[in-house]
């Protein structure tokens, strides 16, 4: 079966977070928002913010300091990349192929548009 | 934390709760949904000391609620949709009839969440549009900071950015001593605010889950083909809207009035996913 995917907020909000980082608006080490101001920014309840910071953090994408506040891994960037491959991959390639085959394509017929 | 046990609540002769059990934790937003007359204004009243329940007991820390002790009632605001306002009535004065009884108050949190709401606490209730006394009122209620804020429909008649505003206010008060219920038929207002969410039914409690747990029982699919098997199905842009017993289909974003749907069809089902 084919099921149409919606993120969860708590990742669409660790999504772009992730968006920022590799769009260089935060680099390694740089300290990033805290729960709540994310919270408040958004107007999202701060138990989905710190789901979403819980997340990036067990991606190893962000670290704690404790008492300190939540900064950028070393090797975010990289990381980051690395998951959005394996997404690129897993899901919405098989769907692009998929599409293909419906509209009765393959990818030789794509190579003129390249 | 408040505990409500073995609780039934009858006016006269109609039952309202019947042997109900619920409890809120601190340092959340609760949602509570319901029909119309289900009795959540009723929940309310009783966590608030002001209805006494027929059977069973409604406990917030360490008072019941009923005895109406001081010190549990000025840690606790209720905010009624309507609030009865003297004509010569202003948000400022409303707030220091009231802030003698409630210690915590700061009158100069109330001039910045006015501003931030954008109305003048000194201009008077009955000049007022109806969505701007209901502003007004809301300032009061959080300015008077109690760890036990409850709200019945806050965002009627708000306008759009109002609504906004409401959301980023709630967030910026919730913290770990808090406990915030939203009593509300507007849940697209408190989309992504709530959590968890409570929904009644005449007399019983059909769900009290966290969005977390709700997501991992529950798969909410968008713009598909429409399910035979869906607890509840809707017709969206692009399809179906279905909402799936969430057998390992992975994690989805929660849509609360296709929940609200999905939980009072299929209340026996729900109850035992969840349980």
């Amino acid at each position: 079966m084919d099921f149409k995917k919606q993120k969860p907020i708590y990742q669409q909000i660790a999504d772009t977070l992730c968006e920022r980082i590799v769009g260089g608006e935060w680099m390694a080490d740089d300290r990033i928002p805290s729960v709540r101001d994310v919270a408040v920014q958004l107007g999202v309840n701060p138990n989905t913010v710190m789901r979403s910071f819980d997340h990036l953090q067990q991606a190893e994408i962000i670290y704690n300091r404790r008492g300190v506040g939540y900064f950028v891994a070393p090797d975010a960037k990289e990381r980051i990349l690395q998951l959005q491959r394996k997404e690129f991959l897993e899901d919405e390639l098989p769907a692009f192929m998929q599409r293909l085959s419906v509209l009765g394509m393959t990818l030789d017929d794509l190579k003129q548009y390249v | 934390m408040i505990d409500i046990k073995d609780f039934s609540f009858a006016y006269k002769t109609t039952h309202v709760f019947d042997n109900i059990n619920l409890q809120f934790q601190k340092g959340a937003i609760y949602g509570l949904l319901g029909e119309n007359g289900v009795g959540k204004t009723t929940l309310l009243k009783v966590i608030s000391g002001l209805l006494r329940p027929t059977a069973g007991s409604c406990m917030v820390d360490d008072y019941t609620s009923f005895d109406r002790r001081p010190e549990f009632l000025q840690n606790i605001f209720l905010l009624p949709d309507e609030v009865p306002l003297p004509d010569s009535a202003t948000p400022d004065s409303f707030f220091r009839d009231l802030a003698v009884f409630y210690p915590k108050h700061s009158s100069d949190e109330l001039h910045r969440l006015s501003a931030e709401l954008k109305v003048d606490p000194l201009r008077k209730f009955k000049e007022m549009s109806f969505g701007q006394q209901k502003k007004s009122l809301l300032a009061c209620a959080l300015a008077l900071n109690t760890d036990y804020l409850l709200l019945d429909e806050p965002t009627n008649g708000l306008d759009i950015p109002s609504k906004a505003d409401f959301r980023r206010i709630l967030t910026e008060r919730i913290g770990a001593e808090q406990t915030i219920i939203i009593s509300t038929h507007q849940v697209k207002d408190v989309e992504n605010l709530i959590d968890p969410i409570i929904i009644l039914s005449s007399n019983s409690v059909l769900l009290n889950a966290p969005v977390e747990k709700i997501t991992e029982k529950l798969y909410f699919e968008y713009g598909g083909q429409q399910r035979p098997d869906a607890l509840y199905s809707e017709m969206m842009p692009g399809g179906y809207l279905n909402v799936l017993v969430n057998n390992g289909l992975g994690e989805s974003q929660l849509n609360i009035e296709a929940l609200f749907n999905a939980v009072l069809r299929n209340s026996a089902m729900v109850k035992n996913i969840f349980e």
